[in-house]
């Protein structure tokens, strides 16, 4: 299947595969988990039976995600080591302490708490039921801040010296953490995990509203999914610029590759909207452009000069046409969130947000766009920092096990079997979870909670009814 | 062996075997269990089964992660050493523990499949228990190096050794498997693991007798250490300790006390992992890399070790409330934790 590889370009793909199935639960789990906890509060805060039915009906598509998001990961946290050992090497006096801090700070308390979350509405009681949930969604939250920080130190790499065995030795954590591009990095992503979960719910909310638009569960999920949408979608586009401008300045051969500009333009840039990028030759074909758009964007100058990819050697440079590409579907989803946000605004206005068919089905297309646009993302800035795995310090090349090819390509075929099997099952689960509107009395995973014989007594069965207040 | 230097090498190469030893014993049970699911082939005793350890199982398998983390973070030479040398059962064990841990929601989101996430769950625990042994004989068995990586080749694992090790790990987790389900449940279920304890029992206790018998061979350091004065005052408790556990063991089982076999059988588990720590200490990769060597640099280990002294009590705290939470027996006429 993959004769004629060798090892490095093997070990890449298999992290390239592992990665892109694993980010996508992550990115549904931290927004979830947060849905979940709003969806609790709102339960306790007001009594509306509604809110813990939509809460039980999320969590069991919640638990299998997560499920899937442990197993994944659980491959990601080992697989430095098996094929990207020189890297764990020289790099683990760094990246391995953030990690080490991602487990005890963040998977313990997920793990911890998930079994109360899960199965212990009804044994905990309400308030430290409440409490899990909200450990579960801050633990998903802290998880994104050190996993980020570490990809962020490898993105722009600072606070650090290189000691006599070739290893990157902190000498500042404040600066390794909080390296230049991590702040944005971090808001991007975990608004990213938030769109991409309002738009799952949008589009379950939107399925069962075309259906039978009076039903409440729906009508309350595609409302809050909307209003999401309409918030979150614009400051998201400016974060993203924010991140943009924060990349021009730390790794400027990564945005010439994202905007396509192969040549410097002294007298100021385009926008480069498309073309076909030829790395062969070094030109971009048939490019469509808007003049001095490009500089006014990254440099708010119409006539700042912008250099391009012929000043940089070619054995630096990215794979330009997927990061060209990856860059304008993120983009471009990004623009589709933003319009459904403010046509669910307009269609608050009018008072048709529940009834209008046609921005249902715009919400049901637009279900797997977060994923679509985290993948695209996730591959802008990871292909756009090759050649390295720490930009501008260690090469991608010099970076893995001395395995020989056969056992990375034996390891790589069975990741993608095993993958295709577990994961499509689990998709399949979840659509078919989804497929059901949430009903009257909806159980959560915990239904007939079993009475222990050790002279326990379960709080009194409250999974459908108001809560006590006060 | 007088005077081991407490330097935060040593501190960390204690705190990794403490994550280590913690994955084994409370991941042992659940994989155990697993692995004992042909053994109860009606469903109601497998979702009984299944629910002693749904609401846990995440937690337990969350130190594997600590304890490959922070070998990364604290050694992280010895990381990249070890795992190009153990390549392939470390990707059997993942491919394992991906089968069994999507099992625990899988089953219960199927029917007609219900059987498949089974035998899924099963051979799962059981792929993931193998490998896990396997490569500790592939350990202790050493490995080359060549500088700072790994020489050998992709089978070099397999051996005779790290195939008694592997089935040794089998026998033991079946243990803790078996102990566990008599602790949590009642009835016909519970006597079939009162059965089954006693035939894991006998196979755990050979495996250690192989084990310790034959790794004094693998290595002339391990052969000093075990049996040349004075270096055996401290090596004889060990098999003393287990021949008295054993004996309790046997006692408990034979006089059903439900709880007692379980937390027998976790000392068990920790007499012995004390005496692969004597074998080892104070290499990382025996007899080739010691702690020292391997070990990141202070600022790196320093860093953490805040993090570690504040977090892992609060850790333990809330785990054990988790398990209290979720204490006591689980009835089959009850219902189970899922729908």
């Amino acid at each position: 299947m993959f004769d004629g590889f060798d090892a490095i370009t093997l070990a890449r793909l298999q992290f390239s595969f592992t990665m892109s199935f694993h980010i996508v639960f992550p990115a549904f789990s931290i927004g979830l988990a947060s849905y979940l906890a709003v969806l609790e509060a709102l339960w306790l805060w007001t009594g509306r039976e509604v809110f813990i039915n939509l809460f039980n009906y999320w969590l069991k598509i919640f638990a299998v995600a997560f499920g899937m998001g442990v197993v994944s990961g659980i491959v990601m946290s080992y697989q430095f080591g098996t094929n990207w050992a020189v890297y764990s090497d020289k790099a683990g006096p760094i990246v391995g302490p953030l990690m080490a801090y991602e487990v005890l700070t963040a998977f313990f308390l997920e793990a911890g708490f998930l079994g109360v979350m899960l199965f212990g509405l009804e044994r905990v009681g309400h308030r430290l039921h409440f409490f899990a949930t909200l450990m579960v969604a801050i633990g998903t939250l802290i998880s994104a801040f050190w996993i980020l920080s570490a990809n962020s130190w490898m993105q722009t790499p600072a606070g650090h010296t290189v000691n006599a065995a070739g290893q990157f030795v902190p000498d500042d954590w404040w600066k390794v953490i909080f390296n230049p591009s991590f702040p944005y990095r971090l808001v991007h992503m975990v608004l990213a995990a938030y769109l991409t979960t309002a738009f799952v719910v949008g589009a379950v909310g939107a399925y069962h509203l075309l259906k039978n638009s009076a039903l409440e569960g729906p009508r309350v999920m595609f409302s809050m999914a909307m209003w999401m949408a309409a918030l979150v979608a614009p400051i998201q586009i400016f974060a993203g610029d924010q991140h943009g401008l924060n990349t021009l300045e730390h790794q400027p051969v990564k945005i010439m590759a994202m905007e396509g500009h192969f040549t410097s333009h002294p007298d100021g840039a385009p926008l480069i909207l498309f073309g076909l990028p030829d790395q062969e030759e070094g030109v971009l074909k048939y490019p469509i452009e808007i003049p001095h758009a490009g500089s006014l964007i990254l440099k708010h100058s119409l006539d700042a000069p912008l250099k391009g990819l012929d000043t940089v050697p070619r054995e630096n440079w990215p794979r330009v046409d997927i990061v060209f590409w990856s860059f304008r579907v993120m983009v471009g989803i990004g623009f589709l969130m933003l319009g459904i946000g403010l046509l669910s605004l307009w269609a608050r206005w009018r008072g048709i947000l529940h009834e209008w068919k046609l921005l249902h089905r715009f919400a049901v297309a637009m279900g797997p766009a977060g994923f679509i646009a985290v993948l695209a993302g996730w591959v802008t800035t990871e292909v756009g920092r090759q050649p390295y795995t720490v930009y501008g310090l260690l090469r991608t090349a010099d970076s893995a096990s001395p395995l020989a090819a056969p056992a990375v390509a034996s390891s790589l075929v069975a990741f993608i079997i095993v993958y295709f099997i577990v994961f499509g099952m689990g998709v399949f689960y979840i659509l078919r979870l989804m497929k059901a509107p949430p009903h009257h009395g909806e159980e959560g995973p915990s239904a007939d909670i079993p009475t222990h014989a050790g002279g326990l007594t379960p709080a009194q069965g409250v999974t459908a009814s108001a809560p006590a207040r006060g | 062996m007088t005077g081991v230097p407490i330097d935060i090498a040593t501190v960390w190469a204690f705190i990794i075997a403490f994550a280590v030893f913690m994955y084994i014993v409370m991941d042992g049970f659940d994989l155990g269990l697993g692995m004992l699911f042909p053994m109860f082939p009606k469903k109601a005793d497998r979702d009984v089964m299944m629910n002693t350890v749904a609401p846990v199982w995440d937690g337990n398998e969350t130190w594997l992660v600590l304890g490959g983390g922070g070998l990364f973070a604290a050694f992280p030479l010895a990381y990249g050493v070890l795992m190009p040398a153990i390549y392939t059962p470390i990707i059997a064990m993942l491919i394992g523990l991906i089968f069994r841990g999507v099992a625990f929601e899988f089953r219960w989101r199927t029917h007609g499949e219900r059987n498949r996430w089974d035998v899924a769950f099963a051979g799962g625990s059981l792929l993931a228990a193998l490998s896990q042994g396997i490569a500790l004989g592939a350990i202790l068995q050493g490995i080359q190096v060549d500088g700072r990586s790994y020489a050998g080749g992709w089978w070099d694992w397999l051996t005779p050794f790290s195939i008694l090790t592997g089935l040794s790990v089998v026998a033991g987790y079946g243990l803790l498997g078996a102990t566990w389900l008599v602790m949590k449940t009642t009835g016909e279920l519970r006597d079939h693991a009162y059965r089954l304890t006693w035939w894991l029992l006998i196979a755990t206790l050979v495996a250690i007798v192989a084990v310790s018998l034959a790794t004094p061979f693998l290595q002339a350091e391990y052969w000093r250490r075990w049996f040349q004065w004075p270096s055996i005052i401290f090596t004889a408790p060990i098999p003393i300790a287990v021949t008295v556990v054993t004996l309790m063991l046997l006692k408990s089982v034979a006089n059903k006390q439900d709880h007692r076999p379980f937390f027998l059988s976790l000392i068990l588990f920790a007499l012995t992992y004390a005496g692969l720590g004597v074998s080892m200490y104070p290499y990382i990769v025996p007899q080739s890399i010691t702690i020292w060597q391997a070990a990141a640099p202070d600022i790196s280990l320093n860093f953490m070790i805040v993090g570690v002294a504040i977090l892992v009590p609060i850790i333990l705290i809330y785990t054990a409330w988790a398990y209290w939470v979720f204490r006591g027996k689980v009835h089959a006429d009850s219902g189970g934790y899922h729908s």
